[in-house]
């Protein structure tokens, strides 16, 4: 099975007037079809120009991301983000509905099809009856429920979740999680997750990278065998739980304290 | 859209944004002006707009020259400005007053919202006939006008300053027992004093607008009524030399205040935040 | 409990401009002074000038031309302000003559326009169009750049480019600071409809009040001042209505950020 998304030798500097800043100093890994991986770092790790890298959003200064064996130059058709900021990422002067159908009206589908796609993914969700209220009528959690639907309707081959959760309450955050891990797991889609939560990671997660202080590099790749049906009181009370967060946090206080033993011990 | 590209790399919170904008010299305001110049020159001599009506550049600016010698147009220069600062004056102080009186007393305010509403967007030249009559055609009719249409500005704007107050901040003050006049000294005044910088400035240009327009129609001395007799008296090129010195006085007047505010409230946090965002 | 309270806002909206109309009649109704005739006289002036044949001769011609420029001034200003906010080199290049553009005080165009244009209708939509255009096209061109971060990499990775970026997004993310350019150019659009015809021409509301003034019919001149306010006051509540309408869903969200803190 080929690789979803493979990233070889990436490597980030921004550069201003007289200053020249290594945010990602050299990153390679892959994900394979269908896998849902982890990215967690220590703040300041360059998480969010990793996945600007990947969505086409920065160009890299050297090495290269591949989508299913493509060079990604710029956005990529096959790829739908989720960003943090919900509120500055749904379009407010339309409604719930406008908003998921409008990447859809730019890939030309039929009207038909672009209606059943909407109340498909808003169903899935649970915004059912959410279509015709805007954006800021609704709760921070729901406005990132319509943000994931839009993601969802756009059928993408790779969806990239850039700490989509930060912003929200806690016991939002956890049905939100489970919302994400279910529709992983009945529509497959590739799915990389950038999170500063270890505990999430681990949860989510098929896999957790842990990503290195900047300039950036992966410290540690690490496969999660917990069941796939997880709980959010049961699983994260099982000792294989607390062993893996145990291994994730280590690596994270070792970046933090500047160490970069790569333990690749996987 | 590539340049808006370039200049917006996203956000990266872990290290700055390039500013390739800083590093390019700063050429582009220069070609501006260096073709809008080019423009002013060519477009008259080639007699496409209004034959050979519209004098070039070079002739404007050789007449301002001559002009710039001469005492009247210093004396116009001056009675404008006189007009301009009394009236913005009167208009700011009246303004404030008033505005810091409706806005602390909630009746008044609601008593009087219909009557703002109502008058301010009266157009203020809709007075001038009246102001002719009543007052004649010297001096004090153009600072009328100003402070007319200069106060609803003013007043506006403190009022969505004293509107804007944080509610904890009053409690806080009331609940230490703050008399009327500490409230306003130390809540009221400092909350509102960017809006009153902002209506202060709106006013300023607006003033100006209206003193020359005052000279231009009623014929009080100034840089306007120059403007009307040049072009009465076919004196096209003169015209426009004066025409080029409204300009720059609006420039200064735009300029000097926003100078001011920033100079003023500096440490206020609403001119630190929009500084800080762009 | 409720019809208290409407009849408390009557009170409030209606209590000061009906006693200050009424201070004015009360003072004015035994007035000799030539400069202020007795408000019934005035009013019976209002009745006889402006509802009847004036109306079409004077009133209509003006507004036609103020929605004109209007019209006029909103698309030039908002197409070039989209055009240079969308590109820096051209916008920076643009700068110091706009600046210097806008600081001109619009009605000494009024000459100006008169010997380019003569003093037509075209000339005074000319003078309304060279006042109101700057307020759009500066306040677009701000709307324009302030464009969220997040939303224009939203735009991208969903494949929302070009034409339908600027319908979608651009467009829709500066209206509330394009209405408030709006705003500004229609007073700045009624001064310079009366300025222009106070100036030079053959009929219209700023020519008639002036005629008025010069051959001393004083309640005349008074009812045609009236009128003007009237008409300033009825442009910027129509406006009010249409930007509730239009951008009815800004003023919800600026609502829920308030209420959110």
């Amino acid at each position: 099975m080929t690789d979803m998304v493979s990233v070889k030798g990436l490597n980030k500097v921004y550069e201003s007037a007289g200053r020249r800043v290594e945010a990602i100093g050299d990153i390679t890994f892959s994900v394979a079809r269908g896998e849902f991986a982890c990215i967690v770092g220590p703040s300041g790790a360059g998480k969010t120009t990793l996945l600007k890298c990947l969505a086409g959003l920065l160009t890299p200064t050297a090495g290269e991301v591949l989508l299913d064996g493509v060079p990604v130059t710029g956005p990529p058709p096959g790829m739908a983000v989720v960003f943090q900021e919900y509120g500055r990422s749904l379009f407010p002067w339309k409604t719930v509905r406008q908003n998921i159908d409008l990447p859809l009206r730019q890939k030309k589908l039929p009207r038909a099809e672009r209606d059943r796609l909407v109340t498909d993914s808003l169903g899935a969700v649970g915004l059912a009856d959410a279509g015709d209220a805007y954006p800021w009528q609704l709760s921070g959690g729901m406005q990132q429920r319509v943000a994931i639907a839009r993601a969802v309707a756009y059928e993408p081959q790779v969806l990239l979740m850039d700490e989509p959760f930060a912003a929200v309450d806690a016991q939002t955050r956890a049905d939100l999680e489970d919302l994400v891990r279910s529709l992983w797991r009945s529509l497959g889609i590739t799915t990389l997750f950038v999170t500063h939560d270890i505990d999430e990671a681990v949860y989510l997660g098929e896999r957790v990278l842990v990503l290195s202080a900047s300039p950036t590099c992966v410290l540690d790749d690490v496969p999660i065998g917990l069941p796939a049906e997880r709980d959010q009181v049961t699983s994260r009370s099982t000792s294989a739980f607390a062993e893996l967060r145990t291994r994730v946090h280590r690596g994270i206080q070792d970046a933090k304290a500047g160490r970069r033993t790569s333990g690749a011990a996987a | 859209m590539k340049v808006l590209d370039a200049t917006r790399p996203g956000k990266a919170p872990a290290a700055p944004a390039p500013r390739r904008r800083a590093a390019r010299p700063r050429i582009a305001p220069l070609v501006g002006i260096v073709l809008a110049a080019l423009a002013a020159e060519i477009v008259p001599r080639t007699g496409l707009i209004a034959g050979d009506a519209l004098p070039p550049l070079s002739s404007v600016l050789a007449e301002l020259g001559r002009q710039a010698g001469d005492a009247a147009l210093w004396e116009a220069l001056g009675r404008t400005v006189r007009t301009w600062a009394v009236g913005l004056v009167v208009a700011v102080v009246a303004g404030v007053v008033v505005g810091v009186l409706i806005g602390l007393v909630p009746i008044l305010r609601a008593i009087t919202a219909s009557t703002v509403e109502f008058l301010r967007p009266i157009p203020s030249v809709a007075l001038i006939p009246a102001v002719i009559l009543v007052f004649g055609t010297g001096f004090e009719s153009g600072v009328v006008l100003i402070v007319y249409a200069g106060f609803w500005q003013v007043l506006v704007q403190v009022l969505y300053g004293v509107q804007d107050i944080d509610p904890v901040a009053h409690d806080t003050a009331r609940s230490y027992r703050f008399s009327v006049w500490g409230r306003v000294r130390y809540v009221i005044w400092p909350t509102a004093l960017p809006f009153v910088f902002t209506g202060i400035r709106l006013a300023a240009s607006v003033a100006l607008v209206l003193a020359i327009t005052g000279e231009l129609v009623i014929g009080t001395p100034g840089i306007g009524q120059l403007i009307s007799v040049a072009q009465s008296s076919g004196a096209t090129t003169e015209m426009f030399a004066l025409v080029l010195v409204t300009g720059v006085l609006g420039v200064l007047v735009n300029t000097g205040f926003r100078y001011a505010e920033r100079a003023v409230l500096g440490w206020h946090p609403s001119v630190r935040r929009s500084a800080g965002a762009r | 409990m409720n019809i208290l309270n409407f009849l408390r806002r009557v009170l409030y909206a209606l209590g000061l401009p009906a006693a200050l109309v009424a201070l004015w009649w009360v003072t004015s109704v035994n007035s000799t002074s030539y400069y202020f005739p007795p408000l019934p006289d005035v009013l019976d002036q209002f009745g006889r000038l402006w509802l009847a044949g004036r109306f079409a001769d004077d009133v209509v011609p003006s507004l036609v031309r103020l929605l004109t420029g209007f019209l006029v001034s909103a698309v030039i200003g908002v197409a070039l302000g989209v055009a240079l906010g969308l590109t820096d080199v051209l916008r920076r290049g643009a700068e110091p003559v706009l600046e210097f553009l806008r600081a001109l005080p619009p009605t000494v165009l009024v000459p100006v326009i008169a010997i380019v244009a003569g003093i037509g209708d075209g000339a005074k939509i000319l003078v309304i169009v060279s006042g109101c255009v700057w307020p759009v096209l500066l306040n677009t061109v701000e709307g324009v750049r302030a464009a969220d971060d997040v939303m224009i990499d939203t735009c991208r990775t969903y494949g929302i480019t070009r034409g339908a970026r600027l319908r979608h997004m651009v467009l829709p993310a500066a209206a509330p600071q394009i209405a408030a350019g709006l705003r500004q150019a229609l007073s700045i659009g009624l001064i310079l409809m009366v300025i222009g015809e106070m100036f030079a021409a053959t009929n219209g509301l700023g020519f008639s009040i002036v005629q008025f003034q010069r051959t001393f019919a004083i309640p005349q001149m008074w009812s045609g001042i009236i009128l003007l306010g009237l008409i300033g006051f009825a442009l910027s509540a129509l406006f009010t209505v249409v930007e509730k309408r239009v951008l009815g869903w800004y003023l919800g969200l600026r609502e829920s950020q308030k209420r959110n803190g």
